[in-house]
């Protein structure tokens, strides 16, 4: 399109943007090393991956820019610390990690773009990414088509199960039942209000929950269900709502903006967490840095991690962390899930001796990572991760404080019978 | 009055350069990943197109297109769900037959307004009837109240945002805020593999060019010069005896059927539809790709659109943070700086350049009038 | 679904309910005013309206964090000296806007539209380059969390309190400025004839800026006031934008009080909806009756004959 150029070429703005983009610093570049023992790039790329002799490129495809941006920076930074990691360790098969970051910009169709360019143009052997529901969706086919491995690390709804995919954070039934089982147990509570934002997420949750708590627990009932539009900031009516009917559980599955206004105002009323209970399966870390500790403290959330966990895996993974980005970031659910993406497909490859697509999803079940900060996860025949299910307790300077975790690791279990 | 011939000279020249732009020189040069890319620009440019007709001619700026662009890429993608979700590709669900995202919100028969889209004939008349049924039903609300301008605007836009809630709030029977996806094949041809998009690229080139057509004789006839007058002066066109309204109307119905054609070949082109084309957000940057190219300008839509996606794609993979400000300033830029697009610069400045060159002619390059006055289209050259 | 309470309690939630309407018809004035003088007086679609209120919120936030970490015995009263600046930062990059962008335009009101659209994406570039992507949480005083009991059963929350009493502050000055002062008489002048105006004496280019200017600086008082309730972000002003213009439109454009009265009725209708169904299907019905009320009464509820 060289008439576009030329017309350009006039332009102050062409101008301006140019001189913008001189100020952009280069990306860092990756130290290249290489190994005596490693094994041949033919023998183990046998599909036409972007593996050299040193290097094996994937792909991290999150928003940057547009509204996901505020809770996909977790994810990325978690991903290309691990790949930083990794490298140290030595890298893939002695290859050197090499990653090629993709803008999806919270457009689904951008993210199906950019997929698509991730595995038809750089050829990348594995791809961290997607958050939302929708742009995993968009992209599915993508990665189906073209044969691309994906680690998508958002806990979701269920309902998908893929030979491309490794689902690394937990599938809907895992965050809630043992959850309203913790609560139902220790608050002995009997009615539940479930509130939620109005897109599949939350209503597939909620369906579970309530399926669980008419079916599974005794005497326990829901007294209310209502979902607020995406970015809805008026909660008064609801709240009003939940004071007539008193229920013993408020269940919130509200995310994103509406979460900061819902919090606010639930405190401004009157509503006091700490008598109150309120269990959640939408605020993580990240979220509480937008609501205000002081607005949250006292709520319960259903996670499988949380950045308090005291073990020495979590210690290491957020000293590592605050290292690389500024002691002030704080480390959520979906971040550490992210974190895992790479480490899995590390373990994968080395366990498949192969960056073979194929390979790697028929080796997946069984790769446990015991370098987990959560502790310890494996992955299951349906490629979803066993992992235990935690319960925390939100405190004013932002952290949750642990208050329950499942014995044993939780099955994932995309497609629940009698839940659906 | 009476007009013989409706494509001028400088249409058809600007019919021929876009259609070697668009038929060989791109097919030529790109792979088949971006030329599905632009495949997918180009379904703006349908909007685009509507936008030139009922924005820069009868002055009706609606900043709802979204909406129409998704009722058609909504019937579209209904069709083919419906032929995706067989009994056998479904099985594993507990009702076998639906669509996934029915059976996952407990629907177990396929609602009414679904049932016509098992027939093709039936589909391809609704991507063309129903988003002209409720432009009609909007437009005679509001053109026979005279509300024009501003109050229009706004309106359409709240429109898209209460489109948005309705599907994302009715997710057993539209997906929802995913949107309908993984959609595969049409009448049994898969849309999905590398042939079948170089196919349907060529055939939204032939629609494009058809309502380019359309739009040239539109503009050409009575019709476009009672808009461009009613633009100007319209109760002067009113004093005439001319029912402006209905003018207005039939522009705005035309316009939502370009952008349902668009929203169509999206489906089909993309492999889904959702929600989050049908908003307020996609709804302006359709308008900007109009103002982009010029808004006066009917070819100038198609290169509109072309560009400021190429761009938002090649920024946005080189410098993603750069992307917003770039695009924020292309906006004021066109706005402030160059208010009739890639028209209004070539025929300004690169036409003269080349009348100069060859020699041929010498107009100044400021004889027009600003926005207003009758445009010749320039049509961008390689 | 009110079969268990007894009248008393139902007394209350009524009391409350009544009192959350009246909190959102303040948010939906505060939102609204300022667009008001801006659409309603000058013609202007300001689609950047949500920025200059958000930039009024972080510019809270920063306050915020000043007063903590310098003034952490001052902390208490914090929250006035943000508005004001919050005023005054929201106000000064609206005289820029308009002299850079809005005096270029003042003959296409429809060109207004993109060019502040474009404003608006790189305010929100801005705010995430400079800010960052995430939400910012802004930390009140302890006086303003809470609730106030007004008997056993109602309680009434003291930041919903706090933005009525500021709405009404604010509407009476913007109309005292606008219907009584000299000042006011002068952008009413360049507004009813700009020529004329000009012709007179009144020196049109400098009421355009501050008239601009007030307009933005009232987004930025709200966007203050919103921390209290809301999120504070780089997109968070979007969410604000349609709401807004509905509600000055539905008004009638050139009416202070029709967008007084249309916030009222609009809000009104909105809770008592959303008391009754889900709050996904009240705003979609909110909106729906919005527009077709609008189709009957193009003109607003209340609006000096325009037509257009």
């Amino acid at each position: 399109m060289s008439d576009e150029t030329k017309t350009g070429l006039n332009s102050p703005l062409r101008r301006k943007l140019l001189m913008g983009m001189a100020a952009i610093p280069a990306l860092t570049m990756l130290p290249r090393t290489s190994f005596a023992d490693v094994p041949a790039t033919s023998a183990v790329n046998t599909t036409g991956l972007a593996v050299t002799d040193t290097e094996v490129t994937v792909g991290i495809l999150h928003s940057v820019t547009g509204t996901m941006a505020i809770s996909e920076t977790g994810s990325v930074q978690a991903e290309k610390l691990a790949i930083e990691q990794i490298n140290a360790a030595g890298g893939v098969l002695g290859r050197k990690i090499k990653f090629v970051q993709e803008d999806g910009a919270s457009d689904w169709p951008t993210f199906a773009e950019k997929a698509k360019k991730l595995l038809v143009n750089d050829k990348c052997a594995a791809v961290m990414g997607c958050w939302t529901s929708a742009s995993r969706k968009a992209v599915l086919p993508v990665f189906e088509q073209y044969n691309g491995m994906l680690y998508y690390p958002t806990f979701y709804e269920g309902l998908e199960q893929s030979k491309n995919v490794i689902y690394t954070g937990q599938e809907a039934t895992q965050q809630i039942i043992a959850g309203l089982d913790w609560v139902n147990k220790t608050k002995n509570a009997k009615s539940f209000y479930l509130l939620g934002s109005d897109y599949i997420w939350p209503r597939t949750s909620n369906k579970i929950a309530r399926k669980h708590i008419e079916n599974h627990l005794t005497g326990c009932k829901v007294v209310g269900e209502e979902y607020f539009p995406l970015g809805h900031t008026q909660f008064n009516s609801v709240i009003n709502k939940i004071k007539l009917t008193k229920p013993d559980v408020i269940y919130a599955i509200i995310v994103g903006g509406s979460n900061v206004a819902f919090y606010k105002q639930l405190k401004a009323a009157g509503i006091d967490l700490s008598k109150q209970t309120l269990l959640t399966i939408s605020v993580t870390e990240d979220e509480i840095d937008g609501i205000g500790g002081e607005n949250i403290a006292g709520a319960y959330a259903c996670m499988k991690y949380f950045q308090s966990l005291d073990n020495p895996n979590n210690k290491a993974f957020v000293e590592a962390f605050h290292k690389m980005w500024g002691p002030k970031t704080v480390i959520g659910d979906v971040t550490q899930a992210a974190y895992l993406g790479p480490w899995l497909w590390k373990l994968t490859v080395e366990k498949a001796g192969s960056f073979d697509v194929d390979k790697i999803a028929a080796a997946s079940p069984g790769v446990e990572f015991k370098g987990a900060p959560e502790g310890y996860v494996r992955i299951h025949e349906n490629h979803h991760l066993w992992s235990k299910t935690r319960v925390g307790r939100a405190k004013a300077d932002g952290q949750y404080e642990l208050v329950y975790e499942t014995a044993d690791l939780v099955e994932p279990n995309p497609f629940p019978k009698g839940y659906q | 009055m009476e007009s013989p011939r409706f494509l001028s000279r400088t249409d058809l020249l600007g019919l021929a350069v876009l259609a070697l732009l668009l038929v060989v020189i791109l097919p030529l040069s790109l792979d088949v990943f971006r030329l599905n890319l632009v495949a997918k620009y180009l379904t703006y440019a349908f909007v685009a197109l509507g936008l030139v007709l009922c924005w820069g001619f009868g002055g009706i700026l609606s900043l709802g297109q979204g909406v129409f662009f998704g009722l058609g890429g909504y019937c579209m993608a209904m069709y083919l769900k419906l032929e995706a979700s067989s009994v056998e590709n479904t099985k594993i669900q507990s009702t076998p037959g639906i669509p996934d995202f029915m059976d996952w919100n407990q629907i177990t028969h396929i609602p009414w307004f679904w049932q016509p889209f098992h027939s093709l004939t039936l589909t391809v008349i609704a991507i063309l009837v129903v988003p002209a049924v409720f432009a009609f039903l909007i437009g005679a609300a509001m053109f026979k109240r005279r509300v024009g301008g501003v109050y229009f605007a706004i309106i359409t836009q709240a429109i898209a945002a209460i489109m948005t809630i309705l599907i994302i709030g009715q997710q057993g029977y539209t997906g929802g805020i995913n949107g309908i996806t993984d959609l595969r094949t049409l009448k049994g041809w898969d849309i999905r593999p590398d042939h079948a998009k170089v196919v349907l690229y060529f055939v939204e080139v032939a629609f494009l060019f058809g309502c380019i057509l359309l739009a040239l004789f539109v503009r050409h006839s009575k019709l476009g010069r009672i808009l461009v007058a009613m633009r100007e002066k319209e109760d002067r066109v009113r004093f005439s005896g001319y029912s402006v309204a209905n003018f207005k109307i039939f522009a705005f119905c035309l316009a939502a059927m370009f952008a349902a054609v668009g929203g169509a070949m999206f489906t089909l082109n993309v492999g889904f539809m959702s929600p989050s084309f049908v908003g307020i957000v996609p709804s302006i940057e359709m308008v900007i790709y109009t103002a982009v190219g010029g808004r006066l300008s009917i070819f100038g839509a198609v290169y509109g659109a072309l560009l400021v996606n190429f761009a938002k794609t090649s920024l946005s993979e080189s410098f993603p943070q750069l992307w917003l400000f770039g695009l924020g300033a292309l906006f004021i830029a066109v706005v402030l700086i160059f208010p009739n697009g890639l028209a209004g610069i070539w025929r300004d400045y690169v036409q003269p350049l080349f009348a100069k060159l060859l020699d041929r002619r010498k107009p100044g390059p400021g004889h027009n009038g600003g926005t207003l006055g009758p445009v010749a289209d320039g049509a961008p050259a390689e | 679904m009110f079969g268990d309470y007894s009248l008393s309690d139902l007394g209350a939630i009524f009391a409350m309910q009544g009192f959350a309407g009246l909190i959102l018809f303040s948010v939906y004035v505060l939102m609204a005013l300022g667009l008001a003088i801006i659409f309603g007086q000058m013609g202007v679609i300001n689609m950047a309206h949500g920025e200059f209120m958000i930039l009024g919120a972080y510019v809270t936030w920063m306050t915020s964090n000043f007063f903590q970490s310098y003034l952490p015995s001052l902390f208490a009263g914090y929250f006035f000296i943000a508005m004001i600046l919050a005023f005054l930062a929201s106000g000064a990059l609206g005289m820029l806007v308009e002299w850079a962008l809005i005096r270029h335009l003042y003959k296409r009101p429809l060109d207004t539209l993109l060019a502040t659209w474009g404003l608006s994406l790189i305010l929100q570039q801005a705010y995430r380059s400079i800010f960052g992507a995430r939400e910012v949480g802004v930390e009140l005083p302890q006086w303003m969390l809470g609730s106030k009991q007004v008997t056993d059963t109602i309680e009434i929350p003291i930041n919903g309190m706090f933005v009525m009493a500021l709405t009404v502050l604010i509407t009476l000055a913007v109309s005292y400025v606008l219907f009584w002062s000299r000042w006011g008489r002068q952008v009413r002048a360049v507004v009813q004839n700009r020529v004329m105006a000009g012709a007179v004496g009144i020196n049109t280019e400098k009421v355009d800026r501050y008239t601009f200017g007030l307009g933005c600086g009232i987004a930025g008082i709200a966007g203050s006031a919103f921390t209290m309730i809301g999120s504070t972000g780089p997109t968070s002003g979007q969410l604000y934008i349609v709401d807004t213009f509905l509600v000055v439109v539905f008004g009638g454009a050139a009416s202070l009080f029709g967008t007084i009265a249309s916030a009222f009725s609009i809000s009104q209708a909105q809770s008592t909806m959303e008391f009754f169904m889900s709050g996904s299907m009240a705003k979609v019905l909110t909106l729906l009756a919005i527009v077709a009320i609008l189709m009957v009464r193009p003109q607003g509820l209340f609006a000096l004959k325009v037509r257009k």
